[in-house]
């Protein structure tokens, strides 16, 4: 408990002076809130607006746990695919990287034209962004696994199920939760960015949120959205990594 | 996998013809090796670092192939897969299975119920004296326990040859005399053909029955010794004459090949 304590406190100090000196300057100098917002602007967007940040949040992280999901299944299963032969990974693994390098902003309207506005749009852009670091991942997880063990399993003639299910997916574990826990951060922002082009206003969420608030100059409700966004991103990436110390916490190192 | 039935419990012999090995690159591992080993034997394989004896344990476990020649073991020549055990230089444990589950993975790739697969893991655990440890995991073992913990996984399924390389190499002195001890009283009671490289003579001396000293790459064989010490064998037996005359017999091969 005290250790906790001590791991919470320096960074809840630096927040509260970083805002106490936000709050002083914009006050002192007279910038008008619509151009940069005090601190206290932007909490009275959060009290006024409650209502509108919490369905944009629910419908953002819809779309962005949906992505995520999907990622962490295809990706893990794209990752076992690569590894299980050479000249899979030889073929295909080049291909994944554009994954990596595809602009989204440039292919949601692609998304548009492919799947509509809406939810499905949006799932699939936080889905694109956030596959790559899974297969990656997972591909150097199952890579890594100790030459020894795999002697070991041809020497008792296990057959590729087994020695997937029994040695390369739990070798590769501390690896595909590295993979996850980037990629939990990214499909949050692939949300937001998918919801710029491809979120309709009946299921209005953070990016459209945003959009909508700095055309209207109501800029401390565009900087409550960005907030929202963010402790989405923070939320997802802390159950993802709890739920990787909770599965490795016996043997990984990355667990102690 | 019917020709590779054998004899529940008879130990099988191991028979290289003319065996070369040539790895990518031109390395030359081994050159027309010719060794014949029969059931029930305990034959130490010495050499200089590099001189292919992994490489002859991994083909006999039938891990490698030999470019030229043919490796045999057992009556019908195909290795039976699951009669073979190999206990690593290191001990390759699964480090998210704890020892009770490392030593069933044998059997479990067997096919083995799991009530029986467990009391089965429990009997080789207590065989290599762990049994207090069996919950743990391999980060909390220390590396004589981890060694411990592999060799019980070997001997989980009752091999009938054991292949063994540089097993307790990187152990400090007294857990290596007891754990040499401990092979050997398996080896007199279950009497399963063993191949066990070392670097150590006096571990070879201890422990075997036959002693097979290899040159420098390409490795060839330059001494093949019975040894010639009482079965009945212990610590005590270290400064005896005949233990040291062995000694001095497998010095001087290891000293000339190595040259």
């Amino acid at each position: 408990m005290r250790r906790s304590w001590q791991v919470i406190w320096p960074p809840l100090v630096t927040f509260v002076l970083l805002h106490a000196l936000w709050e002083l300057i914009v006050r002192r100098l007279g910038v008008p809130a619509w151009k940069v917002p005090a601190p206290s602007d932007i909490f009275r967007a959060v009290v006024d607006r409650s209502a509108d940040l919490m369905t944009a949040t629910a419908h953002t992280s819809a779309a962005a746990v949906l992505g995520f999901g999907l990622s962490a299944l295809i990706g893990v299963a794209a990752g076992t695919a690569l590894s299980s032969m050479k000249w899979i990974e030889r073929a295909f693994y080049p291909f994944t990287v554009f994954l990596q390098t595809v602009p989204l902003v440039a292919i949601a309207p692609l998304l548009v034209l492919w799947l509509g506005y809406g939810l499905a749009s949006v799932t699939v852009s936080a889905f694109i962004v956030s596959l790559f670091p899974v297969i990656a991942n997972t591909l150097a997880g199952m890579r890594s696994v100790d030459p020894g063990l795999r002697d070991m399993f041809r020497l008792y003639d296990a057959g590729p199920l087994r020695t997937l299910f029994k040695l390369k997916l739990p070798a590769a574990m501390p690896n595909v939760f590295t993979g996850l826990r980037i990629a939990s951060g990214l499909a949050v922002i692939g949300a937001v960015v998918g919801e710029f082009v491809a979120g309709t206003f009946d299921q209005q969420g953070l990016g459209l949120l945003v959009q909508s608030a700095s055309r209207n100059l109501q800029t401390p409700l565009v900087f409550a959205a960005v907030a929202a966004a963010s402790l989405l991103g923070l939320t997802l990436f802390a159950i993802v990594n709890f739920s990787g110390y909770w599965i490795l916490r016996r043997w990984h190192a990355s667990a102690r | 996998m019917t020709e590779s039935v054998q004899i529940e419990g008879e130990a099988l012999a191991v028979s290289l013809r003319s065996v070369t090995r040539r790895f990518e690159g031109g390395v030359l591992a081994l050159e027309k090796l010719d060794l014949t080993v029969q059931a029930g034997e305990f034959l130490a394989i010495l050499g200089p670092s590099g001189c292919g004896k992994s490489t002859l344990l991994r083909m006999v476990a039938g891990l490698d192939r030999p470019n030229d020649g043919s490796v045999r073991v057992g009556p019908n020549g195909l290795p039976p897969r699951g009669g073979i055990a190999y206990v690593f230089q290191d001990p390759h444990l699964m480090p998210w299975r704890n020892v009770i589950d490392n030593v069933a993975l044998p059997l479990e790739l067997r096919g083995e119920a799991k009530s029986k697969r467990r009391s089965t893991a429990l009997a080789a655990i207590e065989r290599v004296g762990l049994a207090d440890a069996s919950r743990r995991y391999p980060n909390q073992l220390s590396g004589g326990m981890r060694m411990r913990v592999s060799l019980a996984r070997a001997l989980v399924t009752e091999p009938e040859l054991l292949l063994m390389d540089e097993p307790f190499g990187s152990l400090d002195e007294l857990t290596r005399q007891m754990l040499d001890q401990q092979l050997y009283e398996l080896w007199r009671e279950r009497r399963m053909t063993v191949l066990f490289v070392t670097h150590a003579v006096h571990e070879a001396a201890y422990l075997s029955s036959r002693a097979i000293v290899m040159t420098r790459r390409p490795g060839r064989i330059i001494l093949d010794h019975r040894i010639d010490l009482p079965e009945t064998r212990g610590v005590w037996m270290r400064t005896e004459p005949a233990f040291m005359k062995e000694c001095r017999v497998l010095y001087k091969a290891l000293e000339w090949g190595a040259a």
